[in-house]
């Protein structure tokens, strides 16, 4: 118990300094929630480790770690079905992998209410890409709310779990990477009380209620349309829909200006406005689908010139437009010019850049800095000393280097993806989570003797142990059922080392059920070899043995992940050093 | 409370290189801030921390405070744990005049491993800092018990200098008991003590 934990769960209303991430953790609770379920990612694993910090015995709510984005969702689903208030987070691309489960949801009576915990990242600041989920909401029907600072964080989850439970509809807070990790002192509510009962209510008012077959798609979209029209009058007056209005209202040169954003680009423009002390008005957007319509288009009826502001993607540029030209406003509605607008973060410098290219008499354009002269090496991430995958990494390339010249690495998503960059460039094919065995795959196909002759080249992947359980089984099965002539290289680690060491579903945290030589032999692979990571000769004739094998053949590479195992003792070693006295 | 001025606001930008305590670093910091007076908003700004990467935090003080990012060249302070980040964050982040408090211990990137990039001097960050009209702090201790002590050794340095108004060294001593743990507790003040009183010219 800590003083950190205790905050979380204290009864009385305080104020303190916290992290976004870890301040959506008290709103859960002030909320009620009752189910938590995640895969980790970033920028969301500090919610994770707040849930985990309060002591099991009290803790109001069940949090579990799922093998992945989709189990996760499901099981946080089956819990809101069930009657309980249930929550659930992952990275930005966490929710591809939930998406077939998550597009039904917002249809379905979610009887208990439920979030699910977007973390997106503009500026791609530890994703693979820097997708713009604004629209995946809208494509499945689920109301979003989008906070710009942690202390938004935590009163819009509160409203977001009651807009919830009053609909009765899956609702989507989308964090963005600087909002999960900004730190500011916040005022919380004091603590409500709740019955936690945990009766199954799970009580269908009609059996195809949660059955979307094709006779009830059509009264289930009904149903969910005419929630989200509700839900954007209420949008309408949500104190989320925010109008500022910091240096009065007073035109410029005659002209109404305006701004309508949201997140972090509407906190961005308003320091800008501090700055310049121009008169313009900002209509900052909490919930931003539906989009409170009507008060946007008042917006835009009272002022001349309006600049639109959105981060990434054009979302609400043609909703907003379209209904612009259905109500004949006249307003001339400015937005984003240039593609370079169209990626990374709306940080308060680029956006006075584009204040000052529209209305540079208020934003005084900035001269560039020179380029500076110095020369600062670059520092990119790297597997850490006594790391297990940086020897493997080491005999695989130096046997490719001697032996197969021509070998194809395919690279999957954990640790081991650090392999790709120097020294050792192994793995340089990357898509997502569980990809690698079913790229290569395509790679084997007529890529034999029999068909190319000495041009065919073996084909080498790289996956980690949390990562297999994730996505990675469906394509080893398979590679497995159609023999691909795939070497497959577990980086057996026994942890989720890259975003924090969550357990994985093999390491021992759950028992040893799971362990991977078994599990890939019931799953039909039948050439499996184990070697310690660190014995490079052992590795390098299991792979050409592998490698000869003419099918898919795996080679388990183990050692656990120094990172957590120093630590571990470390940690035990202060523990037996605080416990003796002092000399 | 400190008696702090209203008008006054100031840009620290801490960065580092992954496992060398930035969070610690950044907390006790932003708390004593907190302590002091100072309306505070912060932000961590990196993206592989453990991985041997570049971690970076913000931290900015003042009574008008919208977002906590630092634009590039605006840092009235930059605390740097290592010197080729001290020299990334000088080069990237500071403001004229400013001041930079850096640990100087190296990490060598992949690309000075592998004889392709320079790693920089003490008198490269000297002359980079110079050129920019502000004042650098080396700091280093010879008999440091503990490499992950680097980041006390920099606060008791910045207590010494007085390098944020009001962040006293009692302050940042509540802090670190607030936020290290009790079993490098003792460990870690003996350290601060010594860089927060000893006088400047004799810990380098």
């Amino acid at each position: 118990m800590s003083a950190f934990s205790d905050s979380l769960i204290q009864k009385e209303a305080w104020s303190g300094l916290m992290m976004g991430n870890h301040a959506l953790v008290r709103a859960m609770i002030e909320s009620g929630v009752m189910v938590v379920s995640a895969y980790p990612g970033s920028p969301t694993p500090e919610i994770g480790e707040a849930l985990l910090s309060v002591p099991e015995e009290q803790r109001p709510y069940h949090f579990e770690y799922s093998t992945n984005e989709k189990v996760a969702i499901e099981t946080a689903f089956g819990a809101s079905i069930n009657g309980h208030l249930s929550a659930c987070f992952f990275k930005s691309v966490g929710l591809n992998v939930a998406l077939d489960s998550y597009v039904q949801m917002p249809l379905l009576e979610l009887t208990g209410g439920m979030v699910v915990i977007l973390g997106d990242d503009p500026g791609a600041n530890s994703s693979q890409n820097e997708q713009d989920n604004r629209h995946i909401a809208r494509r499945a029907y689920s109301p979003m709310f989008e906070p710009g600072t942690p202390a938004e964080a935590y009163r819009m989850f509160k409203a977001a779990a009651a807009l919830s439970q009053k609909y009765k509809i899956l609702v989507t807070l989308r964090m963005t990477t600087h909002v999960c990790h900004a730190r500011e002192v916040i005022r919380f509510d004091a603590l409500p009380q709740h019955d936690y009962d945990w009766t199954p209510r799970y009580n269908p008012p009609h059996y195809l209620a949660y059955w979307p077959i094709t006779s009830n798609v059509f009264p289930l979209k009904r149903k969910t349309f005419a929630k989200l029209a509700a839900i954007e009058k209420d949008a309408c007056s949500s104190e989320f829909t925010e109008e500022w209005a910091p240096n009065g209202k007073a035109p410029i040169g005659g002209r109404r200006l305006g701004l309508i954003s949201f997140g972090i680009p509407a906190y961005s423009l308003l320091e800008n406005l501090d700055e310049s002390g121009a008169s313009i008005d900002i209509l900052k957007l909490g919930i931003t689908y539906p989009l409170p319509m009507e008060r946007i288009l008042n917006f835009l009826r009272e002022h001349d010139d309006v600049l639109l502001l959105e981060e990434l993607d054009r979302v609400f540029e043609p909703e907003i437009k379209s209904a612009c030209f259905d109500a004949g406003i006249t307003c001339k509605l400015h937005t984003r010019t240039e593609v370079e607008h169209l990626m990374g973060e709306f940080v308060p410098h680029r956006t006075w850049a584009l204040l000052s290219a529209l209305w540079p008499e208020a934003f005084a354009p900035r001269m560039a800095a020179a380029p500076a002269q110095e020369k600062v090496a670059p520092r990119v991430a790297q597997m850490c000393p006594g790391c297990g995958h940086r020897s493997a990494f080491h005999a695989v390339r130096e046997l490719i280097e001697q032996e197969y010249p021509g070998a194809i690495t395919v690279a999957d998503i954990g640790c081991h993806t650090l392999g790709s960059l120097e020294p050792y460039n192994m793995g340089t094919v990357l898509l997502c989570m569980g990809h690698s065995n079913g790229t290569a795959a395509g790679m084997t196909i007529g890529n034999s003797v029999e068909k190319v002759g000495d041009k065919a080249r073996p084909v080498i992947t790289f996956i980690g142990d949390s990562t297999l359980f994730h996505a990675g089984l469906p394509a080893i099965i398979n590679a497995a059922i159609y023999n691909h002539n795939i070497t497959l290289v577990v980086m057996e680690n026994y942890t989720t080392a890259m975003t924090g060491h969550q357990p994985t579903h093999a390491n021992g945290e759950y028992g040893d059920k799971l362990n991977i030589p078994d599990v890939l032999e019931k799953c039909g692979v039948e050439f499996i070899r184990s070697v310690p990571a660190y014995q490079q000769d052992a590795i390098k004739d299991a792979l050409r043995e592998a490698i000869a094998n003419p099918g898919f053949s795996v080679v388990i590479a183990k050692h656990p992940c120094m990172l957590k195992f120093l630590r571990e003792k470390a940690r035990k070693l202060a523990r037996q050093k605080v416990m003796a006295p002092r000399s | 409370m400190a008696d702090v001025n209203a008008k006054f606001s100031m840009n620290i930008y801490l960065c580092g290189v992954g496992g060398q305590g930035i969070g610690l670093l950044s907390e006790v910091l932003i708390r004593s801030c907190m302590e002091a007076g100072h309306p505070v908003k912060g932000v961590d700004t990196h993206g592989l921390a453990q991985r041997g990467g570049i971690v970076a935090s913000q931290v900015k003080i003042g009574a008008r405070l919208f977002t906590p990012r630092i634009p590039p060249g605006e840092a009235d302070l930059i605390v740097a744990l290592e010197r080729l980040e001290a020299y990334r964050g000088i080069v990237a982040m500071l403001k004229e005049g400013g001041t930079v408090v850096y640990y100087d211990t190296e990490y060598q990137p992949i690309g000075v491993r592998m004889g392709r990039d320079q790693y920089p001097a003490a008198e490269e960050l000297e002359a980079a800092v110079a050129a920019r009209g502000g004042r650098l702090e080396r700091v280093h201790l010879e008999d440091l018990p503990d490499p992950r002590m680097q980041n006390t050794a920099l606060l008791g340095r910045l207590s010494s200098l007085g390098a944020i108004p009001g962040v006293s060294a009692e302050i940042i001593e509540n802090n670190l008991r607030a936020v290290v743990s009790p079993a490098a507790l003792e460990a870690n003040l003996e350290v601060f003590r010594r860089c927060s009183h000893a006088p400047v010219a004799s810990q380098g």
